[in-house]
């Protein structure tokens, strides 16, 4: 009753066009920003902010980077972590270097260093496909983190490559506290987030799905592969690289390149085939549920039946059941948890009647 | 000269062990299409059960610990726990997700990694374990005196192990009724249905052969560097062999593995020099890469041919 779109006349190419065209979605999405940017900071306490909301969000930016690349264009990687490194990196020496170097320029710079650097490793992909693809960029993942250990320049010789994130602050205000690091980091990966949903809905989206479906064909129709390609390594890799920034800057603190290893990169794969391949709101779900699995089953393990196991075997208890939920959500959905959402919302349109 | 030598056939040997990893990783690829990640974790899952088993056997039968009884006892039981872990998971974790595009199954497999990999350490424990296969890691003496080379006897006979797998591997593919079904299932999987080919029961015997494989790698790798988690590694390793060679080719794996091993300890050592060492690391991945570019579908690779 409540979700229909009835009596909603689009009367211009405007109305039409428009990012959320129905006013539930509208209204939806208005009270979640409202709720988070409002009324978040001041329930939330500093575990929750610095432990569970942070890293969400930044984790999410870096799936929308994956899924831009993966989900969106077609192309396997498995080397985001390493481009989440050079943003990082990227950003840090922006800093350190240039004097009074304002933190969202050195961000977005940081950003364009990693595009920059995943156009280079995009570059294979216009010959190899598939399995070969994702092989290919293990080369990035191993060889950017080899580099930014090996070459002290980019950690301002500092020993084993740890860099420390410089103070930040913007117009004056400092962002110190976990409130303040939360909102700023809000905001850029709202801003971000609504960019890429544009991004998909328009040309450029359309020519990444049309490469996905069938390179060969959208070819013969007169998309320029190479082009459409490296866009998307490009664009992916400067999600990627900000999210890199945003979690050397506002979830950690200090990082070493080893940090961004191939692990973290399996942990956002596994973000965008659990939330939804393809789908914006997707990566913000399997973000979510990547982070607090381990939290959740944590929880688990040490109150209830939990208590009465050895830690030693709860910890590896873990890891069979975070691997045997994969694999059931890959079982019972394979498209991810965003398209549970999606049915849901076509149920709802035609409530109460079946068809 | 001697030097280089002894890097080349050093770098050769291990390439062989990089071989019988990535022969897993074909086999499987082959016969169902899946690319398995778990490869890796298969391989340390064999170690450390038949390790758990050669600990656990003499308490429980009385038979002297570290005999042949002990040892072959332990392979039986090491080697079905990988048969009934790989019929598991073809119809635990693929059957379901048959008709699923490639990536699904992949992930499907690094969700089965975590879980092998939890099971084998809840089961035995996270200590690393020696494993001892009665072969003593020494040069051998006739290379050394009489071309005073270094080359370990431990990987002359792990080599030497790895090459009979792989030639009853080739025998039993080109001369058995199995087989031929198999190959018949890895050229076209409906065409074999249709001559009658049981499908299930074939991808049944390859998750086998690929657990034995595991289990024989498992064995070699745990002996030389011990049974402990970076067996796991052992894994990543095996993905350049694979490109290299083709992800559907077994003699592409042995050659890429080959290549692989000899030119990763080349470069270390006349490279490595030059910018600081650790090049081992991503060397092997580059040159994969930078071969791809010549020729995208591998050594021995099945051309691909796109049509709209």
């Amino acid at each position: 009753m409540l979700y229909r779109e009835a009596g909603q006349f689009k009367a211009s190419y405007q109305q039409d066009q428009a990012i959320f065209p129905i006013t539930q979605d509208k209204i939806g999405i208005a009270a979640l920003l409202a709720f988070f940017f409002l009324v978040v900071p001041f329930i939330a306490n500093q575990y929750w902010l610095q432990a569970v909301l942070i890293p969400v969000l930044i984790f999410s930016l870096a799936a929308i980077g994956l899924n831009i690349l993966t989900g969106y264009c077609g192309q396997l990687s498995l080397g985001s972590a390493a481009f989440m490194a050079v943003g990082a990196f990227g950003t840090y020496n922006f800093m350190l270097r240039i004097d009074g170097m304002p933190f969202l320029v050195a961000i977005v710079l940081g950003g364009l260093c990693a595009a920059a650097v995943g156009v280079l490793f995009g570059l294979p992909s216009l010959r190899i496909k598939g399995f070969y693809l994702a092989v290919a960029t293990l080369a990035a993942q191993f060889f950017i983190v080899w580099v930014l250990v090996k070459f002290g320049w980019f950690s301002n010789y500092s020993s084993s490559g740890v860099i420390t994130a410089q103070r930040v602050s913007i117009l004056g205000m400092e962002f110190r506290s976990p409130e303040m690091k939360y909102l700023l980091t809000l905001s850029i990966v709202t801003v971000l987030a609504l960019l890429a949903k544009n991004m998909v809905r328009s040309s450029t989206g359309r020519k990444w799905m049309a490469v996905r479906d069938m390179d060969v064909a959208a070819e013969v129709i007169g998309i320029r592969l190479m082009r459409t390609k490296l866009q998307a390594f490009a664009i992916s890799s400067f999600y990627c690289g900000v999210a890199g920034a945003l979690y050397a800057y506002m979830y950690l603190g200090t990082v070493e390149p080893d940090g961004f290893n191939l692990e973290l990169s399996f942990k956002i794969l596994f973000m965008i085939i659990i939330g939804g391949v393809a789908s914006i709101m997707g990566s913000f779900i399997g973000a979510a549920f990547i982070v607090l699995l381990p939290v959740f089953l944590n929880v688990v393990m040490h109150t209830s039946v939990g208590a009465f196991i050895p830690a030693n075997l709860a910890a590896n208890l873990e890891l069979i059941i975070f691997g045997g939920l994969i694999i059931f959500f890959l079982i019972v959905e394979p498209h991810g948890i965003a398209r549970l959402w999606q049915l849901a919302k076509e149920k709802l349109r035609l409530w109460p009647f079946p068809h | 000269m001697t030097f280089f030598f002894e890097v080349l056939i050093g770098g050769l040997l291990s390439g062989v062990l990089y071989a019988l990893v990535a022969l897993g990783f074909v086999l499987i690829f082959k016969a169902s299409g899946v690319f398995n990640f778990a490869q890796g974790a298969m391989v340390f899952f064999a170690a450390l059960t038949f390790v758990g088993f050669t600990e656990v056997l003499p308490g429980w039968t009385g038979l002297a610990p570290g005999s042949s009884a002990v040892f072959w006892l332990a392979f039986m039981l090491a080697l079905s726990s990988m048969i009934v872990l790989g019929i598991a998971t073809e119809k635990v974790v693929l059957r379901p997700l048959v008709n699923q595009p490639p990536i699904t199954l992949f992930m499907a497999t690094i969700g089965l990694t975590f879980f092998v990999e939890g099971l084998a350490q809840g089961i035995w424990g996270t200590n690393v374990r020696g494993l001892n296969l009665g072969i003593d890691d020494e040069p051998v003496m006739w290379l050394l005196d009489n071309h005073n080379m270094l080359i370990s006897k431990f990987d002359v006979i792990a080599a030497g192990i790895a090459l009979v797998l792989f030639v009853t591997l080739a025998i039993l593919f080109q001369y058995t009724k199995v087989g031929r079904a198999l190959r018949a299932v890895a050229d076209d999987h409906q065409a074999a249905l249709s001559v009658g080919i049981p499908l299930k029961h074939i991808w049944a015997i390859v998750w086998g052969v690929a657990g034995f494989v595991a289990l024989v790698a498992g064995l070699i790798w745990g002996a030389r560097n011990g049974v402990q988690f970076a067996l796991t590694y052992t894994a990543l390793k095996a993905l350049p062999v694979l490109i290299l060679g083709g992800f559907t080719s077994v003699p592409g794996a042995i050659i890429g593995g080959l290549i692989i091993g000899a030119s990763e300890k080349l470069a270390e050592v006349y490279l490595g020099g030059y910018v600081g060492g650790g090049i081992e690391g991503w060397f092997p991945y580059i040159l994969a890469m930078l071969f791809l570019l010549v020729r995208p579908e591998g050594l021995f690779g099945e051309r691909h041919i796109d049509r709209v």
